[in-house]
């Protein structure tokens, strides 16, 4: 029965979206969809070695120049509001690049070394970790400051504000990562004891960051990505992934390594800290916060009027499974519970949906995120007491605290128009 | 040194308990044999890292006059005549900005050995391109810039670690998980 309800729901769906235009579902607004359109040589009777998209697919990401305090050598926003299910195609996936000029490695070239408070120091080609037992995992990647306005203040706050999921939350992106547990290479090289720490270092200008060897164990050390190589603006041809942990933890282009006793309170460690208005400080801390964003109908889109609409979104939480999802669709006066897609993974991006019928009236939209250890997404006011700030404050500074996760709401408009409301 | 005063609830402490009890189990030897020890070479490729306490800061000094010779040669295009005007980040601000806000001046260094400036790399064991004398040197002069230490005053393995940084927070950092 249920099939059925949902068989048609799909037949109606597919064919509102050919309607496309007619049923008045407008294209994205600028800043979304692009112009990367690909070239017309591209046609379904090419038979490429390395297949491309259609091209009338257009969507792409907004790589720009960091901007503000917070200056970045080049920074990418995956476009959430035109993605589907959880995983994010390689080449969408967001970008945060501090170290300069990116490296360019030769795998054949590469190592890794394993060393400090260990046994055995150990060196390793590619070629061997290759031959050491895998495994793969689906997780997201998350910068810790996404949906902060403090990543988003030098890219948008001349204008409106950050307007699109992508904007608001683009820094994360999902994948699946095929590699080798960390845990592995270190039981190869014997971890002496008292050691606390592991200090990943990366090329990319020396990159360190420092993990808490007690919350490591999921750590891997990666070379796949969705099934290939992982992308060179990911850290070809080796990386750190550290599910649920902020994104600079998982070290691109990886090359040590070092065992330790205590942190190296490298500048990127310094940037894991906040200071509270009332002086105290959060130093590593790694999991993100539970988190979500509904990407449909967002700031990206315009409704046509009103009549039926699929509420969905991407949900997660550094700390485990999104066990719940609720959504409002009435500014958070009243929430239901959302429906939750397969496979809900931990430490995943989770797709949601919910069924909701428009009766053309202004109203907001927003998503609340539980995840297994308990913990709900505070609203911005929540949010703001907690931090000893106020919104205002926020709003005015830009200086949200990193790991930044208030519920995102979008204020749909009498005229279909929808609005970033997260500061009104 | 190390002692962690994390706060862990039983049920993150047990994985990792169970974890450690493995790592312990299979600490004799060996599972796989593949990698080999590195040479010495390797060994000291790429940087060690500096801590706050000066561990692994080399022998050589700078001060903020010398400095700010190599800053107009090699950094200014990027951050500025004066480490004001950008393009790329600003490293010197009124206020607490910029590099103020940082909680040691040993990153400072470390970030400069490290990463500056940021040519494209092509091999995975290189390491910074300034010598120790202009890496102390270019901190003395982006600490004395930023009004935190006098234009004369010698930067070393030594002095560096003992500079207070003005927004450091008065508790040992090092091992504090705040939950706010």
């Amino acid at each position: 029965m249920k099939l059925k309800k949902d068989d048609r729901r799909r037949f109606l769906k597919r064919g509102a979206a050919m309607a496309g235009v007619a049923v008045g579902v407008l294209p994205p607004t600028r800043g979304q969809t692009g112009s990367g359109m690909s070239p017309d040589s591209i046609s379904p009777g090419k038979h490429l070695p390395y297949g491309v998209r259609s091209r009338f697919e257009a969507t792409q990401r907004d790589y720009s120049k960091g901007g503000g305090q917070y200056r970045m050598s080049g920074s990418a926003g995956t476009p959430l509001q035109d993605l589907h299910g959880i995983i994010t195609p390689s080449p969408l996936h967001f970008v945060i690049s501090h170290g300069g000029t990116p490296p360019d490695f030769d795998p054949k070239e590469h190592r890794l070394l394993i060393q400090g408070m260990v046994d055995r120091p150990l060196i390793f080609t590619l070629e061997e970790l290759k031959r050491l037992p895998s495994i793969s995992r689906i997780c997201f990647l998350e910068c810790g400051a996404n949906s902060s306005y403090r990543l988003s203040s030098g890219r948008y706050h001349n204008g409106t504000g950050p307007r699109t999921p992508m904007e608001t939350h683009g820094r994360t992106s999902c994948s699946e990562w095929s590699g080798v547990l960390l845990s592995l290479l270190l039981r190869e090289a014997g971890m002496q004891n008292g050691a606390h720490w592991l200090i990943g270092e990366g090329a990319e200008g020396g990159w360190t960051i420092s993990i808490p060897l007690e919350k490591s164990a999921e750590v891997m050390v990666v070379y796949g990505q969705n099934g290939e190589a992982i992308r060179p603006e990911q850290g070809y041809p080796l990386r750190l992934v550290c599910p649920g942990f902020p994104g600079d933890h998982s070290v691109k282009w990886l090359r040590r390594v070092l065992v330790s006793d205590q942190p190296h309170l490298s500048d990127r460690d310094e940037g894991q800290s906040t200071v509270r208005a009332d002086g105290r400080n959060r130093f590593f801390k790694p999991e993100m916060p539970p988190k979500s964003v509904i990407t449909y109908p967002s700031g990206a889109h315009r409704l046509s009027g009103p009549g039926f609409y699929e509420i969905t979104g991407v949900a997660w939480s550094g700390k485990g499974v999104v066990s719940r999802l609720e959504i409002s669709t009435d500014g958070g006066r009243t929430y239901q519970d959302a429906r939750l897609q397969n496979p809900v993974l931990p430490k995943a991006h989770t797709r949601f949906c919910l069924d909701w019928s428009w009766d053309g009236r202004e109203t907001v939209l927003q998503s609340r995120c539980t995840d297994e250890t308990g913990e709900v997404q505070p609203t911005i006011d929540e949010m703001a007491k907690i931090w000893g700030a106020t919104k205002e404050e926020w709003k005015e500074n830009f200086r949200t605290p990193s790991l930044f996760n208030p519920i995102q709401p979008w204020r749909v408009n009498r005229d279909g128009s929808i609005v970033n409301a997260l500061f009104s | 040194m190390g002692v962690l005063s994390m706060r862990c609830s039983p049920r993150l402490l047990l994985p990792v308990i169970a974890w450690a009890t493995a790592i312990t189990a299979l600490a004799q030897g060996p599972t796989y044999d593949l990698g080999r020890t590195p040479t010495a070479e390797e060994s000291q490729a790429c940087c060690l890292p500096i801590t706050p306490d000066g561990t692994g800061l080399p022998p050589g000094n700078g001060t903020a006059q010398q400095g700010a010779a190599i800053f107009a040669q090699k950094c200014a295009s990027c951050h500025g005549a004066t480490g004001r005007e950008g393009p790329w980040d600003v490293l010197v601000a009124e206020g607490d900005e910029a590099l103020r806000r940082r909680f040691f001046a040993t990153s400072i260094w470390d970030f400069i050995h490290r990463y500056m400036p940021p040519v494209k790399r092509t091999r995975w064991d290189q390491g910074g391109l300034l010598k120790p004398d202009e890496v102390y040197a270019l901190t003395a002069f982006l600490l004395h810039q930023n009004r935190i230490i006098g234009e004369t005053e010698v930067m070393d393995a030594k002095s560096l670690p003992q500079i207070h940084m003005p927004n450091r927070p008065s508790d040992d950092l090092r091992f504090k998980d705040y939950l706010p």
